[in-house]
């Protein structure tokens, strides 16, 4: 087993509920409860589970972007959880996220050069000729051009703002990246192409991926470890090809049983 | 590229449905043929699936048939000719408003993509399945409460939840509610637009499998649009697939997935992952597009 590069230990997160009359009780919602996760480095761990599942509020708390109520995340060495905003902001440098929707998350009156440069802004890196090298280099690596930095992110399609997603998010040469359903919202043609992009990406810088999708053909090709989440609990961890064969727990076969065209694939 | 039509073995069974020739362009540009030269056949009792990327026309073709294309679009030719029992053929294209809001909810229903915006927000889900039950039918009083309550036992749905907001609902159930007020009035023709594609796997499931069932219970004729092969797989008996506007491939499920002509066809199945990891992961190609195929010859000729 290689070294882990990320460690969540036994992750707690509630959210409170109006409910009753008026909505004057309140009632507590378990989203994450007593969660634990293990990511080895270059190797991709899938999150997978239905919505409500708590994925989501899962990767939102490893990266700090929501306080946890208790736990611990550890970062080379460190626990993230403990960290205050300077601190947790240079190391951020090494965690950085995708996000699902492709068309919510650039910021549309930023151009394409501005949004993917931001981070290197933020954190200093190099003077702005050397970061403007970089951000045309990182470009041209997810397959868009120099020209495209001058533009804004309508002027482009639902496949190429992914691109732009992963370019902001890579051009950082992040150690952990934590990618919230990249291709669900995109066409089963696109998909493959930004899957093999972030497979290539992997290879090269050598990152680790926490990849969360609800969609078990995705998973299948790109994970090397899964975690399946059922209201706020991991049910069933280990290895790709174990859990396809022989699921242990029954949520993950009904999952697993609801990928669509299954029966006639194999046929 | 001519688009390759079989309709020899369709003609033989009971159509309920016969686009020709359908045309859809924008108004502003008329040149740009978002819609071009569309023809196939819908059966009673049978599911059309409708396959392409976005921006294929798909739902244009759809909305068409209802003639609820916007106003900057426009149906420049063909036919949408609809077999009814009572009225015999007619072409949806030349009704006026009046015939069609007859036909709309009553004989062909519709489902929507995003069950989130498209039941309205302030009214019970009862009230919005009454509605075209009292429009079309005449339902009043406790016969609608009754209707009401076994379309939505007929769904999956407790029929207490009647009174119920959209709000209140998930979002499975709230499908399921788009679903009851679409069969309210028994359509003859049922046309779903994407309806399980902002759902979770296995609520996907579930939405497939109760759709299959009241197509078979009440004999409609399916005409379902989605980009997911798989879902094709499981739900279809004949399938076409459209590509910028146009058709370039249809037939019956056996043979457009089990054995496709068209290299459109085999390079947007090729790109499915599929569940055991087998097949390898594949970009798109398009390289047999008359455009690329002469970019390449130019290359060899270059060379």
């Amino acid at each position: 087993m290689s070294e882990s590069v990320l460690v969540a230990n036994n992750l707690v997160k509630t959210y409170t509920q109006r409910s009753g009359k008026f909505g004057f009780g309140t009632t507590l919602v378990k989203a994450l409860d007593n969660v634990s996760i293990r990511l080895r480095a270059g190797s991709t761990l899938a999150v997978v589970g239905e919505s409500g599942s708590g994925k989501s509020t899962l990767a939102r708390c490893l990266l700090q972007l929501q306080p946890l109520d208790s736990g611990e995340v550890l970062f080379a060495g460190q626990d993230l959880s403990k960290m205050n905003g300077a601190e947790l902001r240079s190391v951020r440098k090494n965690l950085q996220m995708v996000f699902q929707d492709p068309f919510a998350s650039l910021n549309p009156r930023m151009r394409v050069g501005e949004i993917v440069g931001e981070g290197l802004l933020i954190h200093r890196l190099g003077s702005s000729a050397e970061q403007q090298q970089k951000v045309i280099a990182m470009l041209k690596r997810v397959g868009l051009t120099e020209v495209d930095m001058q533009k804004y992110p309508h002027e482009f399609s639902g496949g190429q703002r992914q691109r732009i997603g992963i370019a902001r998010a890579l051009v950082l040469q992040p150690k952990v990246v934590v990618c919230d359903e990249p291709v669900s919202a995109l066409d089963v043609s696109i998909q493959a192409q930004i899957l093999l992009l972030l497979k290539e990406l992997q290879q090269e810088m050598s990152l680790s991926y926490l990849f969360i999708s609800h969609d078990l053909r995705v998973v299948r090709h790109i994970a090397d470890d899964i975690v399946v989440m059922y209201q706020g609990r991991v049910v069933e961890q280990g290895v790709v090809v174990d859990i396809y064969q022989q699921p242990q727990h029954e949520y993950t076969r009904n999952l697993l049983a609801a990928i669509p065209g299954k029966k006639a694939m194999n046929a | 590229m001519t688009a390759k039509i079989n309709t020899d073995g369709l003609n033989k069974v009971r159509p309920l449905l016969q686009l020709e020739h359908l045309t859809v362009v924008l108004k502003k540009t008329p040149t740009q043929l978002l819609v071009n030269d569309v023809s196939f056949v819908i059966e009673t009792g049978k599911t059309t699936c409708v396959v392409g990327e976005s921006g294929s026309g798909k739902s244009l073709t759809a909305l068409s048939v209802m003639g609820l294309l916007s106003k900057q679009l426009q149906l420049t030719a063909g036919k949408v000719l609809f077999h009814d029992a009572e009225t015999g053929v007619q072409d949806l294209t030349l009704l006026d408003a009046e015939s069609l809001r007859k036909i709309r909810g009553a004989k062909i229903a519709m489902i929507f993509q995003e069950p989130m915006t498209s039941l309205n927000p302030v009214l019970t889900v009862g009230y919005q399945i009454g509605e075209s039950l009292t429009t079309h039918l005449g339902f009043k009083g406790d016969a609608l409460k009754t209707k009401i309550a076994s379309l939505l036992d007929m769904v999956g749905i407790p029929p207490d939840r009647a009174n119920s907001y959209p709000d209140e609902l998930s979002g499975g159930q709230r499908q399921r509610v788009m679903i009851a007020m679409s069969i309210a009035c028994e359509p003859r023709l049922l046309i779903a637009d994407e309806p399980t594609t902002a759902l979770d796997v296995t609520v996907q499931a579930q939405i497939l499998k109760l759709l299959d069932t009241l197509k078979s219970r009440m004999n409609m004729g399916m005409l379902f649009i989605t980009h997911d092969f798989g879902v094709v797989a499981d739900i279809a008996d004949n399938v076409v697939v459209m590509f910028r506007g146009k058709i370039v491939e249809s037939g019956t499920k056996e043979q457009v997935l089990g054995n496709p002509q068209h290299p459109y066809t085999q390079a947007l199945l090729a790109c499915v992952p599929d569940a055991e990891g087998k097949k390898p992961l594949k970009p798109i190609d398009y390289a047999w597009l008359p455009e690329n195929q002469s970019a390449i010859q130019n290359l060899e000729e270059g060379a």
